[in-house]
């Protein structure tokens, strides 16, 4: 280093100021730029995780994308598990606003128990084109996708292929990894809908999450092709149980029976998954903290979803709709993805029987559509 | 209590694994010590780029842990070409550096690096000549039935400060500070304006647009994924001067792009005013306290280690029918050290039978030399297009001294 000259030494050493660094948010319009003042900047800013993360990799993501009018964006992530502590002064007041006044004292309650869930066995295959429940969980002791080294990400895939391969009955299933995978295998995937590819959502590349892709990342799933896990990829695992018709009640014990059986091969390994009483199980995203848990069905409802009242109707019931492609993507000739809206203070069972009582009152609602009845008497309470 | 979350407040200049830490000084990184560099080797068996050629995992274990003065470590700056694999008939370069510091931390891989990209130039042996005295140019006037523009381009760095994939914003908005304060200074015909990209109206927009000057957000995941967008239109913006023939991009891929461009063929007046506005750049920032980053190693610093040395691509738009059709037209090119490229750029189709042509070589000649092989290498092309006007056969020409 001697051949560098003193005054680049000198200049590099200078910190600048935190005014200097704060970032124009003047056109932004997500939460992170609605909750960071130039106070907590300048106070958040001295502190990294232990492992390293700092507020700016926190909000890179919000920066970059300032977003849209209409839809109202995070613009944040955790890089690990201590972000959530060491960042509180920004992320609380982001769940809160979030998570529909989630209060950083508050406790979120977790229940997979399926045997908590009444009915969800007969929504009429009609209307009920397939049924899903979704969630993610991080493994403790590894950095999150944002943050993570290639060694961490490749521990975190290793350790979850272990668990997965020590399933039995008809849990039992293979692992494709995305950069191993055959052309055969690949064009399977596919059309069996189970692929994903690297993001192209700048929301998530500008957070560093695609980094190194494909380099562990991989799809495991069930031999019969209803239960199916991501790793690697916005979040170490997500989980995914899905069957075509309307038996949520199925769907949900699958879901459940196979976190469960994951949980206890991690916990034999001496991890477990990261989860703290005041924020349930912890993720990439601060939207899907708590239970992580998006269910839902595609079903066809041409003239409830015409009707006036139908956004109304899905505030009450604490349901939200997206066409068919997921998130960001526009409805099918009346098809929709009906799902709850929450994700925390509610548990997996709570949340579960919203959608099942939900997409059944949908369902009436559109049989007496259909016959050209009114559905003012079925209306709905704001749950 | 910031206590429990802060590491140790130890400067040092070789920390450990340090991962996008800016701002916060870490004596080392708990976590680290629980992985073997092995562990976070990249898998580069489907990569075609100069760092997946170069970067054994010897080199890796050797350089993983280091890290530059103001943080910027290996795994930032290969980042880049780890995310990119390339593609079997173009080898790209595979890794930035974050700082001027990255060349000398990192040196080990960058140098075979750069042995590859400039044709066996090696660092550690030669030293880069710097040569902006544009009156040493012969010749550089154009046949304008055939050139149609001409254009010389390079990039500067601001010493001391991080460069586009490193820098932090406040970094970034030093950069523009210092480069706007000395642009404002320029006079007669160099006097300009400048237009931030968060602040411009919606006209001068299209001003700027009808004119070609306008760059927006790169979609490039080469440039995307080594964070240099990141803040994206933050501190960024374009100069130019009343006449529109000198222009000046500031922090996109590096600290700043410095083009000269007329119409029609005067290359001549081109290189003079592009050596003169650089000189009168560098003189008004040096009356600040500033300067560029050069050594004589490696010339000029930028970004991406392919522009070291001149960072220099002095090119024309010419129209060559019948040459550009002639098999023999790569070869002369080639002994000519000439590029082509699309009308629209890099990684462009020409148009027509209009194209871009330039000097492929940046480190090892100097400013003159290479504007001059520019010169002689147009003229050339055109007398082989005259030639087959005739009817006449033309002669591949024997490979110039590299």
């Amino acid at each position: 280093m001697e051949k560098i000259n003193d005054k680049m030494a000198k200049l590099t050493i200078k910190r600048l100021s935190p005014e200097e660094e704060f970032p124009d948010l003047s056109q932004h319009n997500n939460h992170m730029a609605k909750v960071l003042t130039q106070d907590m900047y300048t106070k958040l800013r001295d502190r990294a995780t232990p492992n390293g993360f700092t507020i700016d990799g926190v909000i890179q993501t919000g920066i970059d994308n300032p977003g849209h009018p209409f839809i109202m964006t995070v613009g944040c992530v955790a890089g690990d598990e201590e972000t959530y502590e060491v960042f509180k002064e920004l992320l609380d007041p982001i769940i809160e606003d979030r998570h529909g006044g989630y209060k950083p004292t508050d406790k979120h309650k977790t229940d997979l128990n399926p045997d908590n869930l009444k009915g969800g066995d007969d929504l009429d295959p009609n209307y009920v084109i397939s049924s899903r429940v979704r969630t993610g969980r991080s493994i403790r002791g590894f950095c999150l996708p944002p943050h993570c080294s290639r060694g961490e990400r490749r521990g975190v895939e290793k350790m979850s292929v272990e668990a997965l391969d020590s399933l039995s009955g008809d849990l039992k299933g293979k692992y494709y990894a995305l950069k191993n995978m055959t052309d055969a295998e690949q064009q399977q995937l596919i059309d069996d809908h189970f692929l994903f590819d690297k993001p192209v959502s700048p929301l998530l590349l500008a957070s560093g999450m695609a980094r190194d892709w494909p380099d562990g990342r991989g799809i495991w799933h069930n031999d019969t092709k209803t239960f199916l896990v991501w790793v690697n990829e916005e979040d170490h695992l997500r989980v995914i149980s899905m069957q075509k018709g309307g038996n949520m009640k199925e769907v949900f014990n699958r879901f459940c029976t196979g976190l469960t059986k994951i949980e206890t091969l991690f916990k034999d390994k001496g991890t477990s998954f990261m989860w703290n009483e005041h924020l349930g199980y912890v993720l990439t995203c601060p939207s899907n903290l708590g239970t992580g848990l998006r269910a839902g069905v595609h079903v066809k409802i041409p003239n409830m979803s015409k009707h006036a009242k139908f956004e109304e109707v899905l505030k009450r019931l604490r349901l939200q709709k997206r066409g068919t492609g997921g998130v960001d993507t526009a409805a099918v000739g009346g098809t929709f993805d009906i799902s709850n809206a929450d994700r925390l203070g509610f548990s997996e069972v709570e949340l579960v029987q919203m959608v099942v009582d939900g997409v059944k009152l949908l369902v009436e609602m559109e049989k007496k559509l259909e016959k050209g009845q009114s559905i003012d008497d079925l209306m709905p309470a704001q749950k | 209590h910031d206590a429990l979350y802060c590491a140790i407040w130890t400067f040092s200049p070789a920390i450990s694994r340090a991962k996008y830490c800016h701002s916060v000084d870490l004596h080392f990184c708990p976590h680290d010590l629980m992985y073997p560099d092995s562990a976070d080797y990249p898998d580069l068996r489907k990569h075609n780029n100069c760092m997946a050629s170069h970067l054994t995992p010897a080199i890796y274990a050797k350089l993983v842990d280091k890290a530059t003065p103001n943080g910027y470590t290996l795994d930032q700056a290969i980042q880049t070409g780890v995310d990119n694999p390339g593609h079997p008939f173009i080898k790209t370069v595979g890794m930035v550096a974050g700082d001027e510091e990255s060349y000398e931390v990192f040196a080990d891989l960058l140098d075979p690096v750069i042995k590859e990209r400039h044709n066996g130039y090696d660092p550690q042996t030669m030293t880069h000549p710097t040569d902006l005295d544009s009156s040493k140019l012969k010749s550089g006037k154009f046949d304008e039935r055939y050139v149609l523009s001409s254009r010389v381009r390079t990039g500067r760095s601001i010493r001391g400060l991080s460069l586009p994939p490193a820098c932090t914003r406040a970094e970034r908005r030093e950069v523009e500070k210092v480069v706007v304060d000395a642009l404002a200074g320029l006079k007669g015909d160099l006097a300009g304006t400048y237009y931030s990209l968060t602040h411009m109206t919606d006209q001068e927009q299209q001003q700027l647009i009808d004119d070609h000057f306008l760059f927006d957000k790169p979609v490039s995941p080469l440039l995307t994924c080594s964070g240099m967008a990141r803040d994206w239109p933050d501190a960024r913006g374009i100069w130019h001067n009343n006449t529109k023939t000198f222009l000046i991009w500031i922090n996109e891929e590096d600290h700043t792009r410095v083009i000269s461009m007329e119409k029609g063929g005067n290359m001549k007046r081109v290189f003079d005013r592009f050596c003169t506005g650089l000189k009168e750049v560098e003189r008004l920032i040096q009356e600040k306290g500033w300067e560029f980053m050069w050594n004589e190693r490696l010339g000029y610093i930028l970004t991406c280690p392919s522009n070291l040395g001149t960072g220099l691509r002095a090119g024309v738009h010419v129209n060559l029918p019948k040459l550009s059709k002639d098999p023999r037209f790569t070869k002369i090119l080639d002994n000519l050290r000439l590029q082509k490229r699309g009308t629209g750029g890099v990684d462009t189709a020409a148009v027509g039978s209009t194209f871009d042509i330039s000097n492929l070589d940046r480190l090892g000649q100097s400013e003159v030399q290479l504007v001059q092989t520019v010169v002689d290498g147009v003229n050339y092309l055109i007398e082989c297009e005259k030639k087959l006007e005739k009817g006449q056969d033309i002669k591949i020409p024997p490979p110039v001294r590299k």
